[in-house]
């Protein structure tokens, strides 16, 4: 966390549901160009908070500054609007359509008011050769005929053709084989070598530990430690996650 | 990072490549006929095993009966099936957003009447002006419906039987408010109506028409390859894109030498292709292009596979579903305006109640989805003529109307089985 202001940094940030206090006074700071996971124990708050950062649960106190300034995120569109883009695990992706057919879905490029279909082509293997994704035969085979690994890479895509500053993946391998699941990594660290900040939601540690640049650990709704990877090892990690501290460093958060 | 440095080769198994468009992979014939092959046992059948079946049967009908494979008896089934072809290409809207509209046979024959009561004494309209204004009736009804499925959050299915028997009542009030309705009956008083399905073309002219066509479709097929070729984009092998022209050319000329026979009698022959033939095809071209070349079209496929994918990717999902309705509706309403025609009146015992269920099996007989997500034009087309095979050929073998019911209904009844069974091996749309 040393170099230079975060892209997203959430201040004091709560969130109530009637009696539940899911989110209690979180501060969380996501770097930009940069790998964050967020990591926490079942209904530690890690969906609360991207759901609140991703605008379809605002907070009920607690500022959301987005480069530095201060940012009201309200609805989806809100937060499509300052470049987050968020893959939930479901993808959102249409089984009939082919991959061009998604990556531009509700963003069509148009010629005399008709679908463009050769631009979109163009312009999606062109985003999917950046990202180095080659698994795919064609790009003209439906979302449907996809392995796991390479939804999740359209999905990317998908983000990446949003100019997204932000990409919040959560829990992009849980579904997924060893070999799937590397495909996955490799994406994400391709996504940030591009300059895009990625904030992974995982509970596998052995993902976290190999693309993350920095570890936001979760503990019933409280952000108990936070810095970079170097600090942490996944002893300490599983630690907090599971009892809110750690005896082995004092360095970390 | 030792994990994520593995070979992504590695990560999928060429098994994993199920069901992909022959013309997505292959370049050459062979490999397309490989492609295609594999697609076909993948479960993405396209349209041939419904030709294959329209053969068989017709093969079937021509050995039991001799009447059947006569130039008359075709081009009278032709007409026959035109009707049930647009209300199922109506009821396509619905289906693709996995939705379903009961109401298109009412809403359709309200807009017809209305546009016939205007054209007919005492209103004597111009008939284009008549079927505006009826056109534009089944549109708003179809955009009412929509707007109350969409806006209250009521199932299409519930708010179209509301429509199946409200409208039938309109439909009543239609006929008691028209002068000119003698019991029950609104006569067709218009030639160019009429002319619409007893009507023909000349020989010739439906010669030059099939050339034309056939012209147009090559140029406009040569013109998009080589745009795609030259943008270095992946073509189908060319060899593919001849074959295809062949097979629509020869079909076409099939068709029309059928149509260009006398099938009237000595004193007063009769030939030529009936001009409702080409108002199908105009139809069909013309629903084909709003669904694959436009946003709207794309939307609607995306909506009936994933209605929450669409609203995130920010498509306005209620405003593209009532669209859908309303066009669901107004092209009902060509299709009654063609029964009219065919029957030179529309009178208020028009059986809207099984001509729906007529139209949805002739979509997913000619391979449209229930589930939503699937289906093209040519779906309804190729259903809605295996019904009307069914009908004429078993009524040349003097089989009852009850016969001929549960033959079409043992044939829905296959589609909708084979379609259930495609989704379960994991056609696209199955999901994961």
């Amino acid at each position: 966390m040393a170099e230079g202001a975060p892209l997203l940094e959430l201040r004091g940030v709560s969130k109530v549901f009637g009696a539940v206090q899911a989110l209690n006074k979180v501060d969380l700071s996501v770097p930009p160009g940069k790998v964050t996971a967020l990591v926490g124990d079942n209904g530690a708050g890690k969906s609360v908070t991207i759901k609140t950062i991703s605008g379809l649960w605002p907070p009920t106190e607690g500022q959301i500054l987005w480069e530095g300034a201060p940012a009201h995120i309200h609805s989806p569109n809100d937060a499509e609007a300052l470049g987050i883009t968020t893959i939930y695990q479901d993808l959102a992706l249409c089984d009939n359509l082919d991959i061009v057919q998604n990556m531009f879905l509700g963003h069509e490029k148009l010629r005399f008011g008709l679908l463009d279909e050769s631009a979109m082509e163009i312009e999606a293997r062109k985003t999917l050769a950046d990202l180095h994704v080659t698994t795919v035969r064609s790009i003209r085979q439906p979302v449907a005929s996809l392995s796991g690994g390479q939804r999740q890479s359209v999905a990317v895509a998908k983000a990446v053709m949003s100019a997204a500053k932000l990409v919040i993946m959560d829990e992009p391998t849980a579904a997924l084989g060893v070999a799937q699941t590397a495909q996955v990594l490799d994406l994400i660290e391709r996504l940030s070598s591009q300059g895009t900040a990625v904030m992974v939601v995982s509970h596998n540690l052995n993902d976290v530990f190999a693309v993350a640049d920095q570890i936001s650990v979760l503990y019933l709704g409280r952000l108990v430690a936070q810095g970079p990877v170097s600090d942490f090892d996944p002893q300490v990690v599983v630690d907090y996650m599971t009892t809110g501290q750690s005896t082995r460093t004092e360095d970390a958060g | 990072m030792t994990d994520a440095e593995s070979t992504p080769e590695s990560a999928i198994a060429p098994d994993q490549l199920v069901v992909l468009a022959p013309d997505v992979l292959a370049d050459s014939l062979p490999d397309y006929l490989r492609a295609w092959w594999k697609r076909i046992r993948g479960g993405e059948s396209g349209a041939l095993p419904i030709i294959v079946g329209l053969i068989v049967i017709s093969i079937f009908f021509s050995a039991k009966s001799s009447a059947f494979l006569t130039s008359t008896n075709i081009v009278n089934l032709f007409v026959q099936s035109t009707f049930i072809i647009l209300l199922g290409m109506a009821e396509l809207y619905a289906l693709i957003l996995s939705e379903i509209d009961l109401s298109v046979g009412f809403v359709g024959a309200v807009g017809a009447s209305i546009a016939m009561a205007l054209i007919s004494a005492p209103q004597n309209w111009v008939w284009w002006a008549g079927l505006i204004v009826g056109l534009a009736a089944c549109f708003l009804i179809g955009a009412f419906q929509g707007t109350i499925i969409t806006r209250l959050r009521i199932p299409s299915f519930v708010v179209t039987l509301a429509g199946l028997l409200g409208w039938q009542g309109v439909l009543i009030y239609v006929f008691d408010s028209d002068k000119g309705a003698v019991g029950g009956v609104i006569t067709v008083s218009n030639n160019i109506i009429d002319d619409l399905v007893s009507g023909t073309m000349t020989p010739a002219a439906g010669w030059i028409l099939l050339v034309v066509l056939v012209a147009l479709y090559a140029v406009i097929t040569v013109f998009r390859t080589s745009r795609r070729r030259a943008q270095g984009l992946t073509t189908p092998p060319l060899s593919i894109t001849l074959v295809t022209l062949g097979a629509v050319a020869v079909a076409g000329a099939v068709l029309v030498y059928i149509c260009n026979r006398n099938r009237g009698i000595a004193t007063a022959p009769v030939s030529g292709v009936p001009w409702v033939i080409p108002f199908v095809l105009v139809v069909l071209v013309a629903q084909s292009f709003l669904l694959a070349r436009t946003r709207l079209g794309r939307y609607m496929y995306a909506i009936g596979a994933s209605p929450e994918a669409a609203r995130r990717a920010g498509i306005h999902v209620a405003r593209i579903r009532t669209i859908a309705f309303a066009l669901c509706s107004l092209t009902a309403g060509l299709a009654a305006v063609v029964y009219a025609s065919r029957l030179g009146s529309i009178t208020i015992g028009f059986d809207g109640g099984t001509y729906v269920l007529y139209a949805v099996a002739a979509a997913v007989i000619g391979g449209a989805s229930l589930f939503g997500g699937y289906g093209k034009p040519i779906h309804p087309l190729l259903g809605g003529l295996v019904i009307a095979t069914l009908n004429n050929g078993l009524a040349l073998l003097n089989i009852t109307t009850a016969g001929t019911d549960v033959a079409t209904a043992a044939v829905l009844l296959v589609a909708v089985a084979v379609d259930a069974t495609l989704r379960r091996r994991g056609r696209p749309g199955a999901g994961g």
